[in-house]
């Protein structure tokens, strides 16, 4: 069960917001209304997603200061505690992506098949991107596209065609690319990078007690944020980082764990 | 220092013109996407929303004024029904709006995009909803498929009306083929007509006759040009009118010395 603690707990959460989501729809439910682009905690709170408001806002939009304010209590808080949190533990592709990488590792993929290149900076090409046709077409464009929302909002206001958006990421993931659509093109996970690069949680790895095992490195969607295992004692500092917590899982000798971010590191040999 | 060699430095140009190249791509590809998807002219706005092109650019998609609606009136669009997604609207025929007095779908929305103000009144200097002032769309009769313009009794869109007797009045006329009753026509007052659609769910025909069309869709603009010169309050709308003034080969000189040059006289 301790190799599963993290992921147990943030299937619970994702299907657990999804869960009041729905309620709030169908049974008129008052603690979470909306979807993931903007909600209302409580009828009073308003939270939004900063990435829609950015879009919105390089339209010249006239918006209104609940979406602003919304937007911020979102930043702060990814921003300040979760780090980029919000990619492992609220959104619902999550739990696709990771089907689609396990059930990669289960067959083998990633031995038979020959990569092909795409650049783990693709994605912030795209969010600036995004920014740019926004402002041009006069639309918040990747609102337009989003699998993210398209799924969020399907689960809770009915789904539509918007099964065959889902079914696209997962085959993506599964036959073209290992972690494809989270770890190289997501822009709304971009920009989740970069807000919580400074945010205080994150993993430490306590290099002495590595083995070397490379178990961690196998199941992170976001390899290059590991690159300190075996070698030195030090944070997880990367933006990339989603805090999923499956390095803390699979680890059988302790050496990773959530802690407060260090500001200091201590390579393997000097201990 | 390190001097780089002709090599390194193309590689470095060549990288950089590949980025720019694919970005140039993609932005081809999904700026033609958006074109296609943003121009859906045929939908009908919740009560309150600003102009198309302003409620597509503040609308954040987040369906609290879908769960609002205690009629399920308004739906999220979904991937398929080819509108902007994720954005609302309503299908009269369907479920119309029913007009709540205190139109919960409005002030939950967080963005903007369905503006308080423009469905308030002021009753006493105090600021009150006011679903009367909505104009999500406007009322169109097809005259060939109505039937109470064939003659037959039929005043259904007129009695379903929420503005009965405003928004839609009954006209009378002879009815020339009997030569002994009346034609009892509905007819659409565009000022008052809310696009609530109420007429359209109403309408007794297979597709409705009588049916909601974005304003933009359904109605003229005269212009400045021609002012109502009975009527002060028309003269109002010179206040703001443009003065410009064209020239042509024509107009170059005053009118009776362009006459007058005409052929060389």
């Amino acid at each position: 069960m301790k190799n599963y603690r993290y992921l147990l707990l943030r299937r619970l959460t994702q299907i657990s917001l999804l869960v009041l989501y729905v309620g709030a729809n169908i049974w008129g439910w008052k603690v979470l209304q909306g979807n993931l682009s903007s909600s209302s905690v409580l009828g009073v709170v308003p939270l939004s997603d900063p990435y829609a408001v950015m879009q919105i806002a390089v339209t010249g939009a006239s918006f209104g200061m609940d979406i602003l304010l919304g937007a911020l209590i979102v930043a702060l808080f990814y921003g300040v505690i979760g780090g980029r949190a919000f990619c492992s533990w609220v959104c619902p592709i999550n739990m696709i992506t990771d089907t689609a990488a396990w059930l990669r590792r289960v067959l083998k993929f990633s031995e038979v098949q020959k990569r092909f290149y795409m650049s783990r900076s693709l994605r912030y090409w795209i969010l600036g991107l995004s920014l740019i046709l926004s402002a041009l077409m006069g639309v918040a464009v990747f609102e337009l596209i989003s699998p993210i929302s398209m799924a969020h909002r399907g689960l809770i206001f009915g789904m539509g065609m918007g099964g065959g958006a889902l079914a696209v990421i997962f085959l993506f993931d599964l036959l073209v690319h290992e972690n494809g659509w989270c770890g190289y093109i997501c822009p709304l996970g971009a920009t989740h990078s970069l807000i919580g690069k400074f945010s205080l949680i994150r993993v430490w790895h306590d290099a002495p007690k590595c083995t070397d095992c490379r178990s961690c490195i196998t199941v992170c969607p976001e390899k290059e944020v590991l690159h300190m295992i075996n070698r030195s004692s030090e944070s997880v500092i990367m933006g990339e980082c989603t805090n999923c917590g499956r390095c803390v899982d699979v680890c059988q000798e302790d050496a990773l764990r959530f802690s407060i971010r260090s500001f200091t590191k201590q390579p393997k040999d000097e201990e | 220092m390190k001097t780089e060699t002709p090599n390194e430095r193309r590689r470095f140009l060549l990288s950089i013109a590949r980025g720019i190249g694919l970005s140039a791509m993609g932005a081809l590809v999904w700026s033609a996407y958006v074109g296609e998807v943003k121009a859906a002219p045929l939908v009908l706005r919740p009560p309150g929303a600003l102009d198309e092109a302003e409620f597509i650019k503040n609308c954040i998609k987040c369906g609290l004024c879908v769960e609002a609606c205690p009629y399920d009136t308004l739906i999220l669009a979904r991937p398929g029904d080819n509108l902007p997604m994720g954005t609302p609207y309503f299908t009269p025929r369907s479920v119309p709006c029913y007009m709540c007095t205190d139109i919960p779908c409005v002030p939950v929305c967080p963005s903007g995009a369905l503006n308080e103000l423009s469905v308030t009144s002021y009753v006493k200097n105090k600021a009150v909803l006011d679903i009367n002032k909505a104009h999500m769309g406007l009322a169109v009769v097809d005259e060939n498929s109505c039937i109470a313009t064939w003659g037959i009794q039929c005043d259904a869109c007129y009695r379903a009306c929420p503005l009965l007797g405003e928004a839609i009045t009954i006209e009378h006329s002879k009815n020339d083929r009997t030569g002994k009753h009346a034609f009892l026509k509905p007819v659409v007052h565009p000022d008052q007509c809310t696009g609530c659609g109420l007429c359209e769910h109403a309408c007794v025909t297979e597709i409705a006759a009588i049916h909601i069309l974005p304003r933009a869709l359904a109605m003229g603009k005269v212009g400045d040009h021609y002012i109502k010169g009975w009527d002060k309050e028309d003269e109002k709308r010179l206040e703001g009118a443009s003065i410009e003034v064209t020239k042509t080969k024509i107009s170059e000189k005053s009118a009776l010395d362009s006459l007058n040059d005409e052929g060389g006289l």
